[in-house]
């Protein structure tokens, strides 16, 4: 991962456990991955690996498998002509820090054994089976581009958005730019409590002068200034020592100036004698919550609001009286049954009717099948695999949230990704992936891109996007401002 | 009189375009700390720089056990975070700091000795909300990005959490954070 330098104590120490000579220029592939033998000879030609999806999946477990052997080459496939995925497209705006992960991506791409090939669409200008055979190993690290629905009548009602399309809008994804979010009503509810849910709240309660020096992009800042909203309440179907939010998150809401928090002290019930038993993680987040309850806003003037509601689930999106958009949102109340992590929620006969012009379904991701030839599970939405390694074919590979489901923050995703490098590497080492074939890698999947009339876009060509976009963001103050549309980004990228 | 120090991008090469923000450290003499939020300049490389009226830092002997239970010793100078000694080390830990510093994850998590995490500086809310989600935490646990060397330190032995190996154990069993 990092450029050749002396040579590390751990490196040294490494080497001299090791019983094969490396190429000690670079501090790649010196065998510090644990347990990793060496190979007795090196490979006739480079094993090339094929990456599809350039977010942080994709990139974790091409530094992991740059580091792991001296011999691999990895190609990283984008449909996007930028890279890094949910890092640009789904961190918040005003959680800058999170971002810094795309330094280390940068030097994962700049590499003289990566390249990053973006505008390419695979499964659509290029199959699966194509990119097996022209690389040894392919891995699937695409995540998750769909969503899970309510499945409520109504759903489709003006004024419904998912979470995912909503943070793609503020966060300038292309296929969301023009979702013109209607914030012109009082009240926002959002059906779900983790940190999405958190992001959503918090970006459409933040004062603009926070958010006006962020890379949100121009047209949500606009949209923003313009709002109406003075309440979101965040919808789940248990109770409060269920909600999946995490304490930073929560905690940004309860500091976030010009708020006050809107619970209902009733859907506390039995929270309090249950604290002493939580884990120290679980029982902070909830002191944190009961604390608002403490506090009495209920006199403040010019205040947003932003609550949970527990025990709810969603029924129907109740439409307006001429049929023309969303109103409200009726929800059956549930009661909790089981316990400890198990606990369920099940619907009673009551049910409950919250008022709003605004609902925003947060109730997870979904991935999606990328091509016929991938084994795909409908009911978990992942591909299935036994430790990244793809069922029933062999030399394919996942990692990310398509390997394991649409949940976890950064570092998880990094962790998976280098659990199915270490899973690449055994087989490489083991002969269970064949490297005694050369195989041509993009020096074949380039050419046959051309001749479908698809040209990609290089990790230099992006840089010329990411200087574009950063030199209009300076002239606003922003860290940048993103482009929103393809055919500008290949427009620079490509000049 | 403070002696402040600005956090090392993880990436060696100056000029290389950074993002958002790093947390920079002022200790005051009298022992107190004060946690400052900085953006980033584009196109520098933020360096180890110590006020020049501070006395010459001392050097300090830290050891790191990765996770392969390797040994690692290490001559750290005072008033750098652990963060930066395993960065300016060139020390091999997989994906160590990834938010470089901003207390937005929990990968440069460390185990200390529990005669040495007595002594440590009490830890703030914001390092535990990002501890809380620490793989393999422990009772003597600490982010590495917020334990600033200091003499007294001498000789201690830091390990870095078996976390990798851990979620094969896990898989499944964490859904959320």
């Amino acid at each position: 991962m990092r450029p050749a330098t002396k040579a590390s104590l751990f490196s040294v120490i490494k080497v001299l456990r090791a019983s094969c000579r490396y190429n000690v220029g670079c501090t790649y592939g010196s065998g510090f991955s644990a347990g990793h033998r060496s190979f007795s000879s090196p490979p006739a030609s480079p094993t090339k690996v094929c990456v599809v999806g350039g977010g942080p999946a994709g990139f974790y477990t091409a530094q992991s498998l740059l580091k792991g052997s001296p011999h691999i080459q990895v190609d990283i496939y984008e449909r996007l002509p930028v890279p890094f995925g949910l890092v640009r497209f789904g961190v918040a705006p005003d959680h800058p820090e999170v971002k810094n992960v795309i330094n280390t991506f940068t030097q994962t791409a700049q590499h003289k054994r990566c390249h990053f090939l973006g505008n390419v669409h695979v499964g659509k200008d290029i199959t699966i089976q194509e990119l097996m055979q022209a690389y040894h190993a392919v891995v699937l690290s695409y995540g998750a581009e769909g969503n899970r629905t309510m499945g409520v009548s109504g759903e489709g009602l003006p004024g419904v958005y998912s979470a995912k399309d909503f943070v793609g809008w503020y966060n300038g994804l292309p296929c969301n730019k023009e979702l013109q979010p209607d914030l012109s009503h009082e009240t926002a509810v959002i059906l779900g409590q983790g940190n999405v849910a958190l992001d959503v709240a918090r970006i459409l309660l933040s004062p603009l002068d926070l958010l006006k020096k962020t890379d949100i992009t121009q047209n949500a800042l606009e949209t923003l200034a313009a709002s109406k909203v003075q309440r979101v309440l965040m919808v789940g179907r248990r109770g409060p020592l269920q909600v999946a939010c995490t304490i930073k998150e929560l905690r940004e809401m309860v500091n976030m100036p010009y708020t006050a928090p809107d619970m209902l002290p009733a859907d506390f019930q039995h929270v309090a004698q249950a604290l002493a038993d939580l884990p120290r993680p679980r029982k902070r987040l909830t002191e944190l919550i009961m604390k608002t309850l403490n506090e009495d806003h209920r006199g403040r003037q010019g205040v947003k609001r932003w609550g949970f509601r527990f025990f709810r689930s969603p029924l129907e999106v109740l439409p307006s009286a001429d049929g023309s958009r969303a109103s409200g949102i009726r929800l059956a109340v549930n009661k909790l049954e089981g316990v400890g992590d198990a606990v369920t929620a099940v619907p009673t006969s009551e049910v409950d009717e919250i008022a709003c012009g605004m609902i925003i379904s947060s109730i997870g991701y979904k991935s999606l099948p990328i091509d016929p030839a991938v084994p795909f599970d409908f009911k978990r939405a992942i591909v299935p695999n036994n430790m990244g390694r793809v069922e029933e074919t062999t030399g394919l590979y996942c990692s990310g949230w398509v390997k394991r489901g649409p949940t976890g923050v950064i570092a998880t995703t990094m962790n998976d990704s280098f659990d199915t490098a270490r899973t690449i590497l055994q087989d490489l080492e083991s002969g269970a992936i064949n490297v005694s074939v050369s195989r041509p890698g993009s020096s074949e999947v380039v050419p046959l891109l051309e001749k479908r009339g698809v040209r990609t876009v290089s990790f230099a060509d992006w840089e010329k996007i990411n200087a574009e976009e950063t030199k209009q963001g300076t002239a606003v103050g922003k860290p940048r401002e993103k482009l929103l549309d393809v055919r500008e980004m290949l427009a620079v990228a490509w000049t | 009189m403070a002696q402040c120090l600005c956090l090392r991008s993880l990436l060696t090469p100056c000029g290389t375009r950074s993002l958002g923000m790093h947390l920079r450290i002022q200790s005051c003499l009298d022992g107190t700390k004060i946690y400052k939020w900085q953006h980033r300049q584009v196109g520098t490389c933020p360096t180890l720089c110590t006020d020049s009226k501070s006395p010459a830092a001392s050097k300090v002997t830290v050891h790191f056990i990765n996770q392969d239970g390797v040994r690692n010793s290490v001559t750290a100078t005072e008033g750098e975070s652990l963060l930066d000694v395993v960065v300016n080390k060139n020390l091999d830990i997989s994906g160590f700091g990834a938010c470089e510093g901003t207390l937005a994850c929990s990968t440069c998590h460390l185990i200390f000795e529990e005669d040495i995490h007595e002594r440590l500086d009490p830890v703030m809310d914001e390092e535990v909300d990002m501890l809380d989600l620490a793989y393999g935490l422990t009772k003597t646990s600490r982010l590495g990005c917020q334990i600033v060397v200091q003499p007294w330190m001498e000789g201690m032995t830091v390990h870095v959490p078996k976390g990798i190996k851990d979620q094969r154990e896990l898989a499944g069993s964490k859904k959320t954070q």
